[in-house]
């Protein structure tokens, strides 16, 4: 045992540090100051040469923040200075669309990070989000001419002002929640997706969000449209360099998924312990369209995220799949919500948390079945694996039903690491470390299945990091 | 100097009571040696003690695996320098599949052996090796992609269980009442098995409360394990004197055996 404790310890921050706790200098073509005003945002707004519409949006959005007060449930985000936020940084003048035209400095922590090789492996399109603007923006030329849209938000915007401006903030409005407003009011990057009625997009288009200064505020905000009949699959990772200080992410991502539509929104969140993540994520799905999350959260310091779906047509179905590690100093409220307008919808909600040394990891989800919605069926698993004493588990399932005919089914179990498992284990040759590191990836097994191989086998390899002690 | 070596191995719970108390056992490759005794009497705690379960206490005496003293290693060392030990009642892993649970296993033994580095098996040579096993065994093929030893039947952990020494490869193996639960077909599979496995390569420790599995794996020697002590010792022979005059005539003088 010792061996394997003295391994653990040698290993804590190591390998995060290395693959992708690094930063590099700072050679801005421009950054905002500390702190929020709106000063800021009509230099934001002026920066994008954006409509008035929208600087009036950001406007009043920012007022929405300011009257809210903070959130007093879910984690600790009182501790937050937003003063102390660098709320705009645009690293490049000009986005590029090919990864040679780069800043050497930029080029090389996409290298690192791996993307341009995903990209020619396994990606239909690549946006890769630098601090506040996304620096390269790539999409099959095949997908093009068939209609698919995928741009950043910014471009989007300027290139199709029309479908924006119906869209933009009206799954989640402005004033739903303090993040929301914040998000609202100095949003920059993210993506922009429409898939044409009937396309079938067969590879991940993928979104990479990067922070890489100090006390940085990354609001992206992604709306993505997939028309009847089309689907999509949609993948964002994010990672960023370890500080002493916190750096906040906020983001907003709005879909509409049409008539007979699927969407499947992937997620591997792995923010250094010094990033608050802080996003609202949802989904409305029309008539027998099917809407799917999976979410991975296996960094930040703290993350507040519940990805949801309105089924407001019949027939629709939703999904959420997620996965919460927490380490050493770590909070993770995930969860998900599913909300039944219409008859015949059903949803299934799986959550799975696991908790080691001393971290918090819970599921907050919320079920509704308004009145109406007969014949509707959902299901919500939620299991917590505990790895030791001084960690924690909570479960908050809100449950609302407002129907009669319903099928409603939840289960929750809490379970911990025994020591005649491990033992069992040990005894095939598996280190302490790599033992409980087989029980974890068992326990996700049920998700990382769902993710496309190259996404599983990243995902158990973080467990596997986050196993040894080293991330964070 | 035999391969494995027990030297006046005392055993206690994490309470204090003392289960094991004074047995000396060598065991080499190519040998069979049954211990059997009453229940209560000792021998899982033995079988968990060499295996180095960390609720086991070893209070006095050593264990020498290869000439080193492993007394005092992880059970993950010692399966990593060749000792097995066969479940009575195996755990369950959900989510993690015979063949990934294998293979982790034996990359695991592999990086040991290699001095700390990654050595592991080629994928193919791997699932040759493992269907060849599983046949061996009449392990049904699909067993392969069932998450290990959740929802299996006894029967079906047992056979699991041999599926896995011969697929580590162990020098020394311990089976722990294997014979439990199995029907007599099943039986004769595993023992088989386990007796195919048995040469210059691996020895085996047979424990059990029953004659019946030593009709189908010979034991080259008997230890009569009772009140935590090996009270007698012989050949084949004492095994079938055992089954017909039982384990009263063995009891230690002031003591039911159980403890």
């Amino acid at each position: 045992m010792a061996v394997t404790e003295t391994e653990i310890v040698q290993g804590i921050g190591s390998d995060y540090a290395i693959k992708y706790g690094f930063h590099v200098a700072e050679d801005y073509f421009f950054k905002s100051g500390r702190g929020l005003n709106h000063e800021l945002i009509d230099a934001i707004s002026s920066h994008k040469d954006e409509p008035d519409w929208m600087r009036k949006f950001r406007h009043k959005s920012l007022d929405y923040f300011l009257a809210r007060p903070l959130p007093t449930w879910g984690g600790n985000v009182a501790e937050i200075d937003f003063e102390n936020i660098y709320y705009y940084i645009r690293p490049t003048e000009k986005q590029a669309n090919s990864w040679e035209d780069l800043p050497s400095d930029i080029k090389d922590t996409w290298d690192k990070l791996g993307i341009p090789e995903a990209e020619k492996k396994y990606l239909a399109g690549v946006g890769a989000q630098y601090e506040s603007e996304v620096v390269y923006h790539k999409l099959q030329e095949e997908l093009e001419k068939q209609g698919v849209i995928f741009l950043d938000m910014d471009s989007g915007l300027r290139e199709h002002e029309d479908i924006v401006k119906r869209y933009f903030g009206k799954v989640i409005p402005q004033n739903d929640n303090k993040f929301a407003a914040l998000n609202s009011a100095v949003w920059s990057g993210g993506s922009f997706i429409y898939v044409p009625p009937g396309v079938k997009v067969e590879m991940p288009l993928q979104a990479y969000f990067r922070i890489n200064a100090e006390n940085m505020g990354q609001f992206e905000r992604t709306l993505i449209i997939v028309d009847e009949g089309a689907y999509v699959h949609y993948v964002e990772g994010c990672t960023a360099p370890i500080y002493t200080t916190d750096s906040l992410h906020s983001a907003v991502v709005e879909i509409i998924v049409n008539k007979g539509a699927r969407c499947r929104y992937t997620t591997i969140q792995n923010w250094s312990t010094n990033v608050y993540n802080l996003v609202t994520k949802r989904a409305v799905a029309h008539e027998e369209a099917t809407m799917e999350w999976v979410d991975g959260n296996l960094g930040s310091k703290l993350t507040m995220k519940y990805p949801a779906i309105w089924l407001l047509g019949k027939g629709a179905h939703g999904e959420v799949l997620s996965i919460a590690f927490a380490g050493n100093g770590q909070h993770q409220d995930a969860g998900g919500k599913a909300v039944h307008v219409a008859p015949y919808t059903s949803s299934v909600i799986t959550s799975k948390s696991i908790s080691k040394n001393g971290g918090r990891a819970g599921y907050r989800g919320l079920l509704e079945v308004a009145k109406g919605a007969h014949g509707s069926r959902s299901k919500v698993v939620c299991d917590a694996l505990l790895l030791d004493e001084d960690s924690r588990s909570d479960t908050y399932p809100y449950i609302s039903i407002d129907e009669s005919d319903v099928d409603i089914g939840h289960e929750a179990t809490v379970s911990k690491i025994g020591e005649e498992q491990l033992f069992y284990l040990m005894s095939r040759g598996l280190t302490e470390a790599e033992a409980s590191a087989m029980v974890v990836s068992g326990f996700v097994e049920p998700i990382t299945k769902e993710l496309p191989l190259e996404y599983a086998v990243e995902m158990n390899r973080l467990i596997q990091l986050q196993m040894e002690g080293s991330v964070g | 100097m035999a391969l494995l070596e027990l030297k006046d191995l005392h055993v206690a719970l994490e309470d204090g009571t003392a289960i094991v108390k004074g047995v000396d056992l060598a065991v080499d490759t190519d040998q069979v040696h049954a211990i059997m005794g009453p229940n209560g009497s000792g021998k899982s705690t033995l079988a968990y003690a060499l295996m180095g379960h960390p609720a086991y206490e070893i209070t006095e005496g050593r264990i020498l695996f290869d000439g080193a003293d492993v007394t005092e290693m992880g059970a993950d060392e010692r399966a990593q320098r060749g000792l097995f030990l066969a479940f009575q009642y195996p755990h369950a892993v959900p989510g993690v599949t015979v063949a990934s649970f294998l293979r982790s296993a034996i990359n695991a033994i592999r990086k040991a052996q290699a001095g700390g580095q990654d050595n592991p098996i080629a994928v193919p040579e791997f699932r040759k090796s493992l269907m060849a096993a599983m046949d061996e065994l009449r392990v049904p093929r699909e067993m392969a992609q069932r998450y290990i030893n959740d929802g299996f039947s006894g029967g079906e952990k047992k056979r699991v269980e041999i599926l896995q020494m011969a697929m580590l490869q162990p020098r020394i193996a311990v089976l722990d009442e294997t014979d439990s639960g199995l029907d007599i077909d099943a039986l004769k599979i595993v023992a088989q098995g386990v007796q195919g496995l048995v040469g210059p390569d691996m020895g085996a420790v047979v424990i059990t409360h029953y004659q019946r599995i030593l009709n189908y794996i010979t034991p080259d020697y008997v230890h009569v394990f009772v009140g935590g002590r090996i009270v007698e010792e012989g050949g084949p022979e004492l095994a079938e004197k055992l089954e017909a005059e039982g384990y009263e005539a063995f009891a230690p003088v002031g003591a039911g055996g159980e403890s």
